[in-house]
This record gives C-alpha cells, sequence and structure tokens, in this order.
C-alpha cells in the first residue's frame, strides 16, 4: 500500500458495542438519588475514539465495563484498560484521554486511577507511572500537539 | 438635424473632455431613442478618437463602447462590420485604450447580426494582439466573455480555425487566478469539449491548464458579495475534466496521485471525478489503470475514518464496475468485468472469513458496492461470495460470528436499482435459494436476539424478490413468525419480527390468512396469557393487515377483544383495550388507498364500534357494572379509528355515514347498529342529570361527522349544532362538555360561510359573552372551553369574526380564575390537535395561519404583559411561550430579536412549567442563532447557568441542553464565557440523579473542547 500513514494494527479484533443504558422508573423519578455506578463510568469512557482506527475503545475492547471499579461514597474511582497488543505505542495516549475524560466529567471529589490491565504491555509500569503523576499529566495537556490528539479522541464523531 | 448634431457634440465634449461619466448615459438615451445614430456618434467622435493623446483616444473609444453596450442589439450589419474593423485595429492601441476597447468588442459580439467571417478575424486579432494575462480582472473577465459569446453564435467559424482556437484559449487562460474568471474560463472548456471542437494536438495543453486547479481549495472570503462557492468550482472544473475521454491518460493518474493526499477534501473529489469519469469513460481509456485505482479506492474505503471519504470511494468503486459492464465483448479479448472484479474478489474475499476482524464490514461494502453495479456484476460476485458466506456461516458456531456473517450477506441479498434482474431474467440468488431460506430459518431459532433480528431482515429481503421464496418456504417462515410472536420478549426482536411480518403479508397473504391469524386469535382470547403477548399479537395483527383480503379476517378477531373486554370476560385492562385500538387505527390507514377496506370499515367496523359503546354506557346506567368502554382513555382511542376510516371515505358511503350518526345521536334511530336491543328513545345528547354516562358518547359522533370530506353535506346540521352547543355549555362533566365544544368547532371549520354560518356564530357568540361575564356562574370552564374551540375552528379558516374571538382569549389571560387555563389554551390555538380540525379530517387549514396569528397578536401579548400586574405576568408568559414553540424555526429566527428580552424573562419567571416551555422553545433557535442573540449573552448564560441547579429535574435537564446549543455558536462569541460555563457545570456533574448528570457530561465536554487545539 502506498501513501498514507501506515498503522501498527491493521485489522484489529473487533468486538460488539453495548446497548445504551436503559432507562428505569427510577431515573426519571425526582426523589431518588442515582449513585455514579460502573456503568456511568463506562458510558463515559467507552465511546473515546481510538487514536488510529475510526472505532470506539469499546469495540476494540480496550476498555471494558469489569474494568471499571467505583465507590461513590469513598469518591475512588479506578479503571484498567487493555491495549490491543503489547508493544502498542499508542498506550500512554490512550491513558491520557481516559483520564481527561474522566477528569473533566466527575465531580473534583474523585479520585481517579487509569492503569493498564496487569501483565498486558511490554511498558506496562512506565505508562502507568506517567498517568498516576499529577505533575506530568498536567504538563503533557500544556503541550498544544499531544492535547489536540486527545482533544480528537475524546470529541463526537460527525463525520 | 442641426440642432441634433450640437447636441450631440456637446455631450461628445462633456464626456470625453469634461470627464463628466454621465454623460455616456445620456448618450445612450440619445442613440436608444433613435435621436442620433451610431454613424453620428462615430462623427462626432472623430476629433478624440484620432486625436494624438492615447488619454483622449481612450475617452473617445470609451463612450463608444459604453453606448455600444447599451445599443448593440440595434446596429446593422454594415454597421457592426465597419465597428468592428475599427475596434481589431484599436487591439494595437496604446494599452490604456485596451480595456474600452475589450468592452466595445464584448458588446459587437453579442450582436445577432455578426458579419460572416468576422468571428475569425476579431479571435485572431485577441490572440495575437493581446497578452490575456497581463490584463486586469475585468478585462480577462472580458476576453471570457467574448469566447462565449462567440462559441453560442458563431459555432461553426470557430470549428473552421481548428487547434489554433484551441491554442489561443489555452494561452489565454494560462494563469487565471480569480474564481470569478474561472468559472467563465470553465464554461468556454466544457463549451469546447462538449461542442465537439477538434482539439489536434493539443489535448495535453488543454488538460494541464485546466487539470493545475485539481483540486480546487477555496474558501470565499468572509461576507463575499459574489457568492461563489467552492462546490460550483469543483462541479464546473469536474465537468470539464470528466467531458471527454480524450483526457483520460492524464486525468487517471493524476486522481491515482491525488488520492495519496492528507487533505479529506481532495481525496473526496477526487473519488467524486473518478465516479464522473465512469460515465462518459469506456473499457479502453480505463483499462490500463484498473489496478492502480482499485488499490487506491481499497486503501481509501478501508482505512478511513470519514463517511464522506467512504461513500465517495464506494460510488467510485460501483461507477468504475458499471462502466465495465457497458463495454462489448470482443470474441477474442477476455471479459474485462470478469478480471476487474477477480481482483477486488481476491483482495476481499478472505476476510469476509474473519467475521470479528475490523475490515470485514470495508471489504464487505466494497463487494456489494461492486455487485451493485450491474446485474452482471451481481452474478459474478454472488458465484462466488454467497457460497462462501453461507459455507462460513455453517462453520462458525458463535453468535456474534454468524450474525455478522448474516449482516454482510443481508446485504448482498437486497439488489440495488442498477442490479435489479430485467424482465425474463432470474435473480442472481436462484441458485442458492434453498441455502438461504435454509440459513435464515437455522438463524431464526438461535438463542441471540441480534442474529434472529438480522434473518428478519434477510427474510423481508428474499420475500420481496420474486422465485426466492417457494410456497412452502412462506409457510415455515409464517409459522417461525408466529412463533416468534408468542414466545420472544425481546422489544428490538419483536418489533423486527413485526415489521417482516408486514412486507411478507403484503405479498403473501393467504398463509397469513390460514396459518398467523388463528393462531394469534386463538392465543389473544384463550384467556390463559399475559398482557404482553397478547400486546404483541394485537401489534402484529395491525401490522399484518395491509390488504383488504388480511383486514377482513383480522379486524373481526380485534372487534372480539373490544367485546370480551366490554363483557369482563378475558380480564382485559383499560391499557390493553386502548392499544386494540391503536391496532385498529393503524389498519384504518390503509383504508386511504384501498377503498375495499374503507367499506368494510363502513359497513362492520364503525356499527360494531358504536353499538359496543352505546351497550357499555347504557349498561353501566342501569346496572352501575362499569365496562372498560366506557373509560375515557377507550373512548379517547376509538375517536381516531372512526375518523381515520370516515376521512378515508368516498362521496356515497360518506353521506350515508353522515347520515346514520345525525339521526343516532339526534333522534336515537338505532337500526343501523348490530345486535339491536336498545332502548328505543334515547337521548344521547342531553346533559341533564348524569356523569358522563351517555353524553361523552358524543366525542364518537366528532369522529364520525367532523372527519368526513369537506364536500359531504351534513343532515339537520343547525338542530345539531343548537344541540351540541347546549351539551357544550350546560354539561357538568369534562370529558363531555370538551367533547361538545371540539365536535362544533369541527362542524363550523367546515359549513361554508353565508348568513347561515354568521347566524350560528352570533348565537353563540353572544352566549359565550353572557356565561363569562356573569363571573358567579358556575359555567364559565365550559363557556370558555368553547370559545377556545370555536377561535380555533375560525383561526384555521382565517373568518374575519376569528379577531374577536381570539381578543377574548387575550383578555382572559388577566381573569383570576380562568388566567392560566386561558394560557394553555395558546397552546391548543397554535398546536395540531390529533381528533379534529386537522388536514387528515379534511379540516378548512389555511397554510401559515400560525405567522399570520403571531404576526397580528404578538404586540397585543407584549403590551398585555407589560401592564399586567405582577402577579398575572405569568400567564403571558405562558402563551408567549405556546405560541412561540409552535412556529416555524424560520418564523422563531426572524421573531426572536423582539421576543427576547421576554423570553430572558420568562426563564427567571419562577413558575417552572413556563420555564421548561421557553427552555424548550429557546433550544432549537440556539442551535442556529439570530444576530440579536449576540447581544444577550450574558443575560441569557446568567439565567441558564443559574436554571442548571433548579429543583426541578427536566429544568436542569433543558437548560444543560441549552448551554449544550450555545457552544455551537461561532467561537469568538462564547469563548469568554467559557471557564465561567466549565466552573457552572462542575456543580450538576454532582447532581443526584444520573440522567442530569449525562446532560452535563456532554456540555461541559463540548465546552472543553470549545477553543483548545484539536476542538472545535
Amino acid at each position: 500500500m502506498s501513501g498514507g500513514t501506515r498503522l501498527e494494527n491493521a485489522n484489529p479484533l473487533i468486538f460488539q458495542r453495548s446497548g445504551e443504558r436503559l432507562l428505569t422508573a427510577t431515573d426519571e423519578d425526582e426523589d431518588v438519588a442515582d449513585p455514579i455506578d460502573d456503568r456511568e463510568i463506562f458510558d463515559l469512557i467507552r465511546s473515546i475514539n481510538d487514536p488510529e482506527h475510526p472505532l470506539s475503545l469499546e469495540e476494540l475492547n480496550v476498555v471494558e465495563q469489569m474494568r471499571v471499579n467505583v465507590n461513590d461514597r469513598e469518591s475512588m474511582v479506578s479503571v484498567e484498560f487493555t491495549p490491543t497488543i503489547p508493544h502498542c505505542s499508542m498506550a500512554t495516549l490512550i491513558g491520557l484521554s481516559i483520564k481527561v475524560k474522566l477528569l473533566r466529567s466527575l465531580p473534583d471529589r474523585f479520585k481517579i486511577d487509569v492503569h493498564i490491565t496487569p501483565g498486558t504491555h511490554a511498558s506496562e509500569d512506565a505508562v502507568n507511572k506517567q498517568l498516576a503523576d499529577k505533575e506530568r499529566v498536567a504538563a503533557a495537556l500544556e503541550n498544544s500537539q499531544l492535547l489536540e490528539v486527545v482533544n480528537q479522541c475524546l470529541s463526537t464523531r460527525t463525520m | 438635424m442641426a440642432a441634433d448634431n450640437s447636441v450631440l457634440l456637446g455631450l461628445v465634449e462633456e464626456f470625453v473632455s469634461g470627464q463628466v461619466d454621465s454623460k455616456a448615459a445620456e448618450t445612450s438615451t440619445g442613440v436608444k431613442n433613435g435621436q442620433f445614430t451610431i454613424l453620428q456618434l462615430v462623427e462626432a467622435l472623430g476629433v478624440s478618437l484620432s486625436s494624438s493623446q492615447p488619454q483622449t483616444r481612450g475617452r473617445g473609444v470609451q463612450l463608444l463602447s459604453q453606448v455600444l453596450q447599451e445599443c448593440y442589439s440595434s446596429l446593422s450589419e454594415r454597421e457592426v462590420e465597419v465597428l468592428l474593423a475599427f475596434y481589431e485595429n484599436r487591439l494595437k492601441d496604446h494599452y490604456v485604450i485596451i480595456p474600452h476597447v475589450l468592452q466595445g468588442l464584448k458588446a459587437l459580439t453579442k450582436c445577432s447580426v455578426l458579419p460572416p467571417g468576422s468571428a475569425v478575424s476579431v479571435l485572431k486579432s485577441i490572440f495575437q494582439d493581446i497578452h490575456v494575462q497581463s490584463l486586469m480582472l475585468a478585462e480577462r473577465s472580458c476576453v471570457y466573455n467574448i469566447l462565449i459569446s462567440l462559441m453560442e453564435s458563431k459555432e461553426e467559424e470557430l470549428k473552421g480555425l481548428g487547434a489554433d482556437f484551441i491554442f489561443g484559449f489555452v494561452q489565454s487562460v494560462d494563469g487565471e487566478r480569480d474564481p470569478r474568471n474561472l468559472l467563465l474560463a470553465f464554461q468556454v472548456a466544457r463549451n469546447i469539449i462538449q461542442r465537439g471542437y477538434d482539439l489536434g494536438k493539443f489535448v495535453e495543453e488543454l488538460f494541464e491548464v485546466m487539470s493545475c486547479y485539481f483540486p480546487i481549495d477555496f474558501s470565499p472570503p468572509p461576507s463575499d458579495p459574489r457568492g461563489i462557492t467552492q462546490e460550483e468550482l469543483v462541479l464546473s472544473l469536474r465537468a470539464v475534466l470528466t467531458g471527454t475521454s480524450q483526457f483520460a491518460e492524464f486525468l487517471l493518474p493524476l486522481i491515482i496521485e491525488k488520492l495519496d493526499s492528507d487533505i479529506q477534501s481532495a481525496k473526496v473529489d477526487s473519488l467524486q471525478t473518478l465516479a464522473a469519469c465512469g460515465l462518459t469513460y469506456s473499457h479502453k481509456e480505463l483499462a490500463e489503470f484498473l489496478p492502480g485505482l482499485w488499490s487506491s479506492i481499497r486503501r481509501e474505503v478501508s482505512q478511513t475514518a470519514s463517511e464522506r471519504v467512504e461513500s465517495a470511494g464506494l460510488s467510485a468503486l460501483s461507477a468504475l464496475v458499471s462502466c465495465l459492464s457497458r463495454s462489448v465483448l470482443n470474441s477474442d479479448s477476455e471479459d474485462v468485468l470478469q478480471v476487474f472484479l477477480s481482483l477486488v474478489l481476491k483482495d476481499c474475499q478472505h476476510h469476509l472469513c474473519e467475521p470479528d476482524l475490523k475490515l470485514v464490514w470495508p471489504s464487505a461494502k466494497l463487494l456489494q458496492a461492486a455487485a451493485g453495479a450491474s446485474y452482471r456484476a451481481s452474478l459474478i460476485v454472488s458465484a462466488a461470495i454467497i457460497p462462501a458466506l453461507l459455507e462460513q456461516y455453517n462453520n462458525r458456531t458463535q453468535c456474534a460470528h454468524r450474525r455478522t456473517l448474516l449482516e454482510v450477506l443481508q446485504g448482498f441479498v437486497q439488489p440495488t436499482a442498477l442490479s435489479r434482474p430485467a424482465d425474463g431474467e432470474d435473480s442472481v440468488l436462484v441458485a442458492f435459494q434453498q441455502s438461504l431460506c435454509g440459513v435464515v430459518f437455522s438463524a431464526l431459532t438461535e438463542s441471540s436476539a441480534g442474529l434472529q433480528v438480522t434473518a428478519t431482515r434477510v427474510l423481508s429481503a428474499l420475500g420481496q424478490q420474486p422465485g426466492l421464496m417457494a410456497q412452502t418456504d412462506v409457510e415455515k417462515a409464517v409459522d417461525h413468525l408466529s412463533r416468534l410472536i408468542l414466545e420472544e420478549d425481546d422489544p428490538k426482536l419483536s418489533s423486527a419480527v413485526v415489521e417482516c411480518s408486514g412486507s411478507l403479508a403484503h405479498l403473501h397473504p393467504k398463509a397469513f390468512i390460514s396459518r398467523l391469524i388463528p393462531r394469534l386469535k386463538e392465543e389473544i382470547l384463550s384467556g390463559q396469557s399475559d398482557a404482553a403477548v397478547r400486546q404483541r399479537c394485537v401489534t402484529a395483527l395491525a401490522s399484518v393487515s395491509s390488504l383488504a383480503s388480511v383486514v377482513q379476517e383480522s379486524t373481526p378477531v380485534l372487534l372480539q377483544v373490544l367485546a370480551s373486554a366490554h363483557t369482563g370476560s378475558c380480564g382485559f385492562s383499560v391499557e390493553e383495550v386502548a392499544a386494540v385500538c391503536i391496532s385498529l387505527q393503524k389498519i384504518a390507514e390503509h383504508a386511504r388507498d384501498s377503498e375495499e377496506i374503507g367499506r368494510f370499515f363502513h359497513d362492520i367496523i364503525i356499527p360494531h364500534l358504536l353499538g359496543l359503546c352505546l351497550q357499555a354506557a347504557l349498561q353501566t346506567r342501569d346496572a352501575g357494572h362499569s365496562s372498560p368502554l366506557t373509560d375515557e382513555a377507550v373512548l379517547s382511542a376509538i375517536v381516531p379509528v372512526m375518523s381515520t376510516a370516515c376521512a378515508a371515505l368516498r362521496s356515497e358511503s360518506a353521506s350515508r355515514m353522515a347520515a346514520q350518526a345525525v339521526s343516532l345521536f339526534l333522534d336515537g334511530d338505532v337500526s343501523f347498529l348490530p345486535e339491536n336491543a336498545f332502548p328505543s328513545k334515547i337521548q344521547l345528547l342531553q346533559s341533564r342529570a348524569e356523569s358522563g354516562g351517555l353524553s361523552q358518547l358524543v366525542c364518537l359522533l366528532m369522529a364520525c361527522v367532523c372527519s368526513l370530506p369537506r364536500s359531504v353535506e351534513i343532515p339537520e346540521i343547525d338542530r345539531l349544532l343548537l344541540q351540541l352547543e347546549d351539551l357544550s355549555c350546560t354539561c357538568t362533566h369534562l370529558f363531555s362538555f370538551t367533547s361538545a365544544a371540539k365536535c362544533f368547532a369541527g362542524l363550523v371549520n367546515k359549513r361554508p360561510a353565508g348568513e347561515a354560518l354568521d347566524a350560528v356564530l352570533e348565537r353563540v357568540m353572544k352566549r359565550i359573552s353572557v356565561e363569562l361575564e356573569n363571573t358567579s356562574s358556575g359555567q364559565r370552564t365550559q363557556a370558555f372551553t368553547l370559545l377556545l374551540w370555536v377561535s380555533k375552528a375560525l383561526l384555521l379558516r382565517y373568518h374575519p369574526l376569528s379577531t374577536a374571538l381570539t381578543d377574548q382569549l387575550f383578555a382572559l389571560l388577566s381573569d383570576p380564575t380562568l388566567g392560566s387555563q386561558a394560557a394553555d389554551g395558546f397552546g391548543v390555538l397554535m398546536s395540531d390537535c390529533l381528533d379534529v380540525l386537522n388536514r387528515g379530517c379534511h379540516a378548512d387549514v389555511r397554510i401559515m395561519y400560525r405567522q399570520r396569528f403571531f404576526a397580528e397578536n404578538s404586540t397585543k401579548l407584549v403590551q398585555g404583559f407589560n401592564s399586567a400586574e405582577q402577579e398575572k405576568k405569568s400567564c403571558y408568559l405562558k402563551a408567549l411561550s405556546h405560541i412561540v414553540s409552535n412556529l416555524p424555526r424560520q418564523v422563531q429566527l426572524t421573531e426572536l430579536p423582539a421576543l427576547l428580552p421576554l423570553l430572558l424573562e420568562a426563564l427567571s419567571c419562577a413558575d417552572q412549567a413556563v420555564q421548561l416551555s421557553t427552555l424548550s422553545c429557546l433550544q432549537p433557535v440556539l442551535l442556529e442563532p439570530p444576530e440579536a442573540l449576540r447581544n444577550q449573552l450574558e443575560a441569557l448564560f446568567s439565567r441558564l447557568l443559574a436554571l442548571t441547579t433548579s429543583p426541578a429535574m427536566k429544568v436542569r435537564i433543558a437548560s444543560l441542553q441549552c448551554v449544550h446549543a450555545l457552544s455551537r455558536l461561532p467561537e469568538h462569541t462564547v469563548l469568554p464565557f467559557r471557564a465561567r460555563v466549565l466552573k457552572a457545570l462542575a456543580v450538576p456533574l454532582d447532581d443526584k440523579k444520573r440522567l442530569v448528570r449525562k446532560e452535563a457530561v456532554a456540555a461541559r465536554a463540548e465546552w472543553f473542547l470549545l477553543g483548545s487545539p484539536g476542538g472545535r
């Protein structure tokens, strides 16, 4: 193939998307408080775009609902993500996108922990360390090129 | 004459030496009036035209040219010849004169009496003496216009010039940059190509000079007065490039090269240009480039993230394949289509064997695009793909894989307009008919709902094509569908099954009548099954009933359900009975297309329904036992059944319907009802002594008589109107008096204008006023309701009295007891009513009555608001938001500036209903906000952000949606609010309701992207 940049993984496995969350009667009830649960967090991150493919992280199985843990009362969120191949150079970027999405979408009382599913990436520790370091995340977002890619991952597709 | 001459000389003198530009217009008026001739003008100009000063000569030529521009149509051939010779000669003159010379030539070439040979000589002089690209913009445009006019009038002569003409054009256009001139140049080139000028040896030169603009990248300057769009340029260039197959050897490599571009619009343009080539090229031009084109298309479709690129790529492939399909085969050469498709198949087919990998879909779409291009292509592709897919399907065991395979298969089963078999040809799938049906039936028995849904779609597609389902297959399919209706409770699956049954029943009614309907009937009436199953059966019955033969079998089942609901035998709830009525209404809609169904409703269904309701009402009165058929919800559901059916009745049955209904309600004539066991003297339109009961049946009268075509005369209409008026003013039962008022309004709306109508209106208006003025009266609500509906009836038909009535409604806004109802009444007035006074019921509805009402009354409303006391202002705001939210978008946008202050006021009004309806009316406007909004952003933001913490959840959601919509405003206008919005939206992120959090997340995400790199 000529032209265009070549993809690291041109023909990845595709997974089915889960449907929209079903509305229940209590969702419409003014007086019932709905706690923030795993599914709600998963809904926030499942539609993030992959930096390479026109596919969402859910379709590539990078994020799964069972790898999301939230404790609303203690204001803790933990998300594990699985890169499609162990040498994926986009892992940090994907992690950063997930982290930024959660930072923008959750109340600031939450402590957000994003890391790679253990044993699924060659440089797991390095990536995890970068993602856990608040200053490095903040510095990354000062970099306008990086921010541009992150924003593209987080924007809803219109085309 | 002499006097004229001196006038002319004066004019010339003032123009040339006095530099008075306006004299040119005066001169041309003089020439047009016949005051002077062109010859006289030239004579008068003599001195200036031969002056040694270029400026003076220029002025002289300018005057002559300007006059010619006005008067070229009245010139004689001789005059034109002389003038042309003069102008051609002037082309060699000083450069300051050239612009005027070209203007003059442009005017002359528009003449209808050009002497023979003149076109050639003009062009020769232009090409020889002028270097077009060193002229200014306007002069270049003159040259192109001269070419265009000459091509229109002197085509033969120009063709005689041969390749010199092409060369001259290429030289003059080479380097043109202005989009306005480019449009003209493209037009000249298109004429050259389409009208068969001989390009000679300048094919490549012409292509080069045009293709250097491809792909066009043009963004018009802001507030561009000329309004040239990128689209316009792209299309006219494309017409040039794809106009002739002589360009093929240059264009195709260029397209392949441009497809490598990183710019998306360039890719799309290249692909669309390629698709356009498919129409003009033949196999000969394409052959050499096919492998290259295919690999580029494949790469774009399988790698792109953009749907535009994908669909452009697919249509380009489809165009190539259909071009190859058209090519005529030589006995000794190989089939080019076959060769190309085997290339496509080789690259794509193996991806279909990996149903869980990403490339399965792009490959499937490419193959489908190729197959859809022609019948022959679909034969070749299907022969290779279908057996492979069927084999894969049988080898795979996972439902997800099977589903993907079946979805891919579905795309091959449905023929496109191009690949549809012609008369006498068989469907390409005939050979696989049995195995396809086998796979579909096996998929219908799988446990995965997604797979089953896909299977129903494939089944519909198979059923639509003749010869793909044998009688036994149809019967098997119907059995499967019946089973799924009875057993499967997944909502997506049930609706797919119902849809599939509907489409198959339209083609194979017999199988459905003999197998599906009896089975569903048994299930519904058995009394054993639960409500959800019965509901699915009822919905399915409605969807299969599109043909008269099926309707005659299915509707009796539904009537039987109503009858047993009435006797209470099977324990049907009110909701179920209402759902049965909705199904009946869906069936009634087919009466519009089939007179037979209409007659069936008229003869059987409507009398039965009336009879049942009457029985139920009488029984309730006598025995106190309450049948579901007396419930208002059920009656309201029966109304649309009857009105839909009646609206479709043709003249004769319509008149009979009117007569029957009127005699039943006025005189208690029950003779046309079935099972006639009714007491003889029933009085249905009497309000006395009962709470509802019989009087609420007036809604059925409305359903019958108000939806008939306008030409049908209602018997005894005056007596009927009087009784309805009485009932609506005196009855105390809300549903009854409202229905009576609606029925009255429906009749008044259709009544022809004249004295009879005026008398009725005068009487009723008087009665309403009397009731309303008596503040202690217990029947003011009734009078108000009647007023409201009569106003609506008259407003819709632009009756002159409607203003008086609506003014009364405006006055009621400040009424202490009726104010709030009156405000809501404006909602009724402005929105479409479902059961009466709509176009479906043949009501007299003028177009744009809403705009008209708004235009006439908005000032009254604003004044009323300003003068109202503080606590009554909310009624005005509510009325306003009802009116505005029902206006068409376009009107909302133009009216918004005037109303904005009031709407902003409404947002800070404490009434949550007002807030909500104002928000819902603002939100669509915000998507494309008018200029006036820009100045009010500060006020808008502070009110919207305050509402995001409102106690009412719906208000919080609606206000967040508005804040979300505001993020799409032009960046510079809203960027100043970004920090404030982000801070304010952090609060609803922690809202206790999930639905609110969802909106807050969506809105905040967009606001984060605003003004950020890679965002928007």
